[in-house]
């Protein structure tokens, strides 16, 4: 009875002051942060709030840089929302390639220890790699100790997640975010991976009100001329420079045109790399980093990317090119993640954007780019590693800390 | 009471029961997987769609109560 007014007030507050400043999720999703909120905290039982930067996009690397650089912000955030919801615990769930940031997060929630109430703790939590890792579902199972496989929803994670309690599982920027939200410093600017064919790649910062044409000239401009430009990463849509140079990059102006910036990813493709190539390779990894649960993923995306692998090597001799399409059509919403879906998108419109190309491997076969083609990143996983951990109890290798509270 | 077919694609093995019980509402994939045409039955499709579920042999095919506005995320 002490407690509970407060938090009510709490969450009201801060879900009024999120839903004023227009903060929704960064993660892709573009979930309206503040219903989230409230989702979680109509349900019965106790919230565990989770911080993902279980970062599986090669494309981006905002999490790291938050991690270490605006680490504050980020616990900021995370507290803000424990606060809210009457939360004990934060978990920030790292994959297991950021070693130094969750070391870095790791000191920096310690040094927070004691301005927030006893019962609150924080813990780092490392999850294998994988771009699957990130999904909701599938960061809850790895942090229960199980495979990082997504589960078949309903129930969410907002209703049932870990240990089944209610859990807010959101984008490591989302909680930088609430915490800039919470503090009065939040200015509706987002983090955006600028990759590719620019003269100066990396992570940029944009106002609500940058275009696209101010993105490039903030990269330096192209470095050369290029075959089209990626937004939203390996689950995205590919497009052509001109007909997105004039847009916003507002998620609101995006989102009437199909498009969106996903976890804030732009990528553009030089004409030095093969299109067919990088798409044939990007494909490939993504159907390796499928959880291999449904029949349709594990098929279609086998089919799609063999297609697309025979194209870069002899052209179209088995007569599967005519097929990407339609794979692509069947499989869509038939996964129980969305992966399916990213993979059918970023296929589609590359078929689009690069016909020409395509119509010319169909018919020629590799093109003299295909083998130097390496554009885009298809980090290599240690796979086994992964896999024997999963099946292994909890020991020295699923390192997690715990860092205060009163346990 | 409107009612819908709906298949958990993490546990469906594509034995391809459904298609041959109800063909007005599952069609087989090029793979033998189910594709569900998940609009709300009818009353004339109803006993099917059980006898569907009922059928499948890794409990994979569920009826859900179509919900107007089923929210999706991802």
């Amino acid at each position: 009875m002490v407690t509970e007014r407060p938090t009510r007030n709490r969450l009201g507050q801060l879900t009024d002051a999120l839903e004023r400043a227009g903060v929704y999720g960064r993660g892709g999703a573009g979930f309206p942060t503040a219903t989230k909120l409230r989702a979680v905290a109509a349900q019965r039982g106790r919230p565990i709030i989770v911080v993902n930067a279980a970062e599986g996009e090669p494309l981006s690397h905002k999490d790291r840089y938050l991690l270490t650089d605006r680490a504050d912000t980020v616990l900021d955030g995370a507290d803000a929302a424990a606060e809210a919801l009457g939360a004990n615990e934060i978990i920030i769930a790292i994959d297991q390639a950021m070693r130094v940031e969750a070391d870095t997060i790791a000191k920096a929630a310690q040094a927070r220890r004691g301005q927030h109430r006893r019962s609150l703790r924080t813990i780092v939590q490392i999850v294998p790699s994988g771009y699957i890792t990130g999904q909701e579902s599938a960061l809850i199972s790895a942090l229960a100790g199980r495979a990082a496989k997504p589960t078949f929803t309903p129930p969410y994670p907002f209703e049932r997640g870990l240990r089944g309690h209610p859990t807010l599982v959101s984008n490591t920027e989302t909680y930088s975010q609430i915490g800039r939200v919470a503090r009065g410093t939040y200015d509706g600017s987002r983090l955006v991976a600028v990759g590719g064919a620019v003269a100066e790649p990396g992570l940029m910062e944009i106002g609500s009100d940058t275009t696209m044409a101010g993105l490039l000239q903030g990269a330096g401009g192209l470095a050369e001329p290029v075959h089209g430009v990626l937004l939203g990463g390996y689950a995205g849509t590919w497009s052509r420079v001109a007909d997105v140079t004039p847009l916003r990059l507002d998620e609101h102006s995006l989102r009437e045109r199909q498009l969106t910036l996903g976890a804030g990813i732009v990528f553009f493709l030089g004409d030095s790399a093969c299109p067919v190539a990088e798409v044939a390779r990007v494909v490939s990894w993504m159907a390796e980093e499928s959880a291999g649960q449904c029949g349709p993923c594990i098929h279609g995306l086998g089919a799609i990317a063999a297609a697309l692998v025979e194209l870069t090597a002899r052209g179209d001799q088995f007569a599967t090119y005519g097929q990407i399409r339609r794979w692509s059509g069947l499989i869509q919403k038939r996964g129980a993640c969305a992966h399916p879906d990213g993979v059918a998108r970023f296929v589609t419109t590359a078929l689009d954007v690069f016909a020409a190309a395509f119509d010319d491997h169909a018919r020629h076969g590799s093109c003299e780019r295909c083998a130097l083609s390496s554009a885009l990143p298809t980090p290599r996983r240690r796979r086994d590693r992964n896999h024997s951990r999963a099946a292994a109890p909890r020991g020295r290798q699923s390192a997690r800390w715990d860092l205060g509270g009163s346990r | 009471m409107n009612e819908r077919l709906r298949v958990n694609p993490i546990d469906c093995v594509a034995h391809g029961m459904c298609a041959e019980l109800i063909p007005e509402r599952v069609t087989l994939d090029d793979w033998g997987y189910p594709i569900i045409e998940s609009t709300p039955l009818g009353e004339e499709l109803v006993d099917h769609a059980r006898r569907a579920v009922a059928a499948c042999p890794v409990f994979a095919l569920r009826l859900e109560r179509a919900l107007q506005g089923t929210r999706s995320r991802e």
